[in-house]
């Protein structure tokens, strides 16, 4: 019986382009679901997350799920991925100001427009297109080679560098957080569903992850 | 280290097949979209854009059914465009797999469509795409229904106006330039890119690589989309990404 991934459907726009990744990366049952139920016997869960930071905090809360993921990452490992990381911090200064799940401490900020691209222009934000990763120690990153390029698109981000949970950076202006991870956590800003082979591989190395960092 | 500069493969849809004309006339056949998009994507493409041509009502199905099949099995984002008219259009698009939604025409038409689809579905999946032709030195035109139609709106003013409404990134071709093979209308690119403050995706006119390089450091374009040069192997994606690396311009190799 292979495990089953639940990807959480709380309204955050196309889920099938990660279902299908993750059915791609390697041998698993991928239910797309808001029911409760299924996502507590779920193995594994993903959180996904598109749009604004407020509407997924909304979307999730509205479902009751909230505490499902809270409770969930007590026992079983959970991936966030863009805004699906971003609502696992505290809080984000989008809108005007969402409280999160505090599952990692700090913020979400947006890019200053006061930054410059290396070029000396001002940066064009939404931050769109491939960057590299700065690794930081974690059994996520098997088989990925450091400063491997991922596909980010997002306004906002996590800026502290310097936070314990980091698991990864990249640079736009300046360094900013492109992994968070924690016991049974590992979050991501980038879409690993849009990173090709790097993306996929990061899928299937989340399917034999056993939580630890 | 950063953000490299995207190459985006662009494949013209009619009808389920993928073509290509010259001035948006003379139409040769270039193959199935999910099979070129899967070679696309093996190849190193950073994403690929699909424009539905007709986009007529009957196309829809087929254009919904390609769309789904490419998403499940090429992992790179995925721009959708052609005949978007209303909201309904862009759920559809992005429940079949597309990442970003193109607007053109309708948002000539409705210029608060594209508020509304950004408040209803975020700034990062809009594109409004922009088609415009020299009207004057330094001066350049919004045209719509494939470049047939002007519509008096200056195109760096207009695309300013589409980014405070909430377009998280704009496509745009020089009409003068489509399907020439001669550059991209560079003095457009960089009027245009200069005034925004989203991603300007250069397009229309790409013959050689060096044109891909001078979108990028002459027309300050954050991605570059081509079509005939890719599509009848004149190039292929790794060339131009090494072209563009040559120049040293940074990107995904």
């Amino acid at each position: 019986m292979p495990q089953t991934v639940a990807v959480i459907d709380y309204g955050s726009g196309n889920l099938h382009s990660v279902a299908k990744a993750i059915e791609h990366a390697g041998s698993c049952r991928v239910l797309v679901t808001s029911d409760m139920n299924e996502i507590r016997s779920a193995d594994r869960v993903v959180l996904p997350g598109v749009g604004a930071m407020g509407d997924c905090m909304h979307g999730l809360q509205d479902r009751g799920l909230d505490s499902v993921v809270l409770d969930f990452i007590q026992e079983k490992p959970l991936m966030g991925v863009c805004v699906g990381m971003q609502i696992l911090t505290e809080f984000g200064e989008e809108s005007s100001g969402v409280d999160a799940l505090g599952v990692f401490p700090g913020q979400i900020t947006q890019f200053s427009k006061s930054m410059k691209c290396p070029e000396g222009r001002p940066l064009k934000v939404p931050h769109m297109g491939w960057n590299e990763l700065l690794q930081r120690p974690h059994p996520m990153w098997a088989g990925i080679g450091d400063r491997t390029r991922f596909y980010f698109v997002h306004s906002y981000r996590y800026a502290d560098i310097k936070a314990t949970c980091v698991a990864g950076t990249s640079h736009f202006g300046a360094p900013f957080v492109a992994a968070l991870s924690r016991p049974n956590v590992f979050a991501v800003q980038f879409h690993p569903e849009k990173s090709h082979d790097a993306g996929i591989r990061l899928y299937r190395n989340f399917l034999t992850w056993d939580g630890t960092c | 280290m950063g953000l490299a500069k995207r190459i985006i493969p662009c494949l013209d849809v009619d009808q389920g097949r993928v073509v290509k004309g010259v001035q948006f006339e003379d139409i040769r056949d270039a193959g199935d979209p999910v099979e070129v998009s899967r070679r696309y994507n093996q190849a190193g493409a950073d994403e690929i854009t699909f424009l539905d041509i007709t986009a007529s009502h009957e196309n829809r199905a087929t254009t919904y059914e390609t769309v789904s099949r490419m998403a499940s099995e090429v992992f790179i984002p995925l721009t959708v465009g052609g005949g978007v008219r209303n909201t309904d259009n862009i759920r559809d698009l992005l429940l079949a797999g597309a990442d970003k939604v193109s607007i053109n025409t309708a948002a000539v038409f409705q210029p608060e469509f594209v508020k509304k689809a950004a408040d209803k579905f975020g700034s990062q999946c809009i594109v409004v795409a922009i088609d415009a032709k020299q009207v004057e030195p330094g001066m350049w035109e919004i045209f719509t229904h494939g470049g047939r139609k002007p519509t008096g709106l200056d195109a760096v003013e207009w695309a300013t106006r589409m980014v405070s409404y909430g377009a998280g990134e704009i496509l745009l071709t020089s009409m003068d330039r489509d399907g020439t093979c001669d550059g991209f209308d560079l003095g457009l690119t960089r009027s245009v890119a200069d005034s925004v403050t989203v991603p300007v995706i250069a397009s229309g006119g790409v013959g050689n690589l060096d044109h891909l390089v001078d979108g990028v450091l002459e027309g300050h374009a954050e991605a570059v989309l081509a079509a005939s040069i890719f599509h009848f192997a004149k190039y292929t994606i790794g060339e131009a990404k090494v072209a563009m690396a040559n120049a040293g311009i940074e990107v995904r190799l």
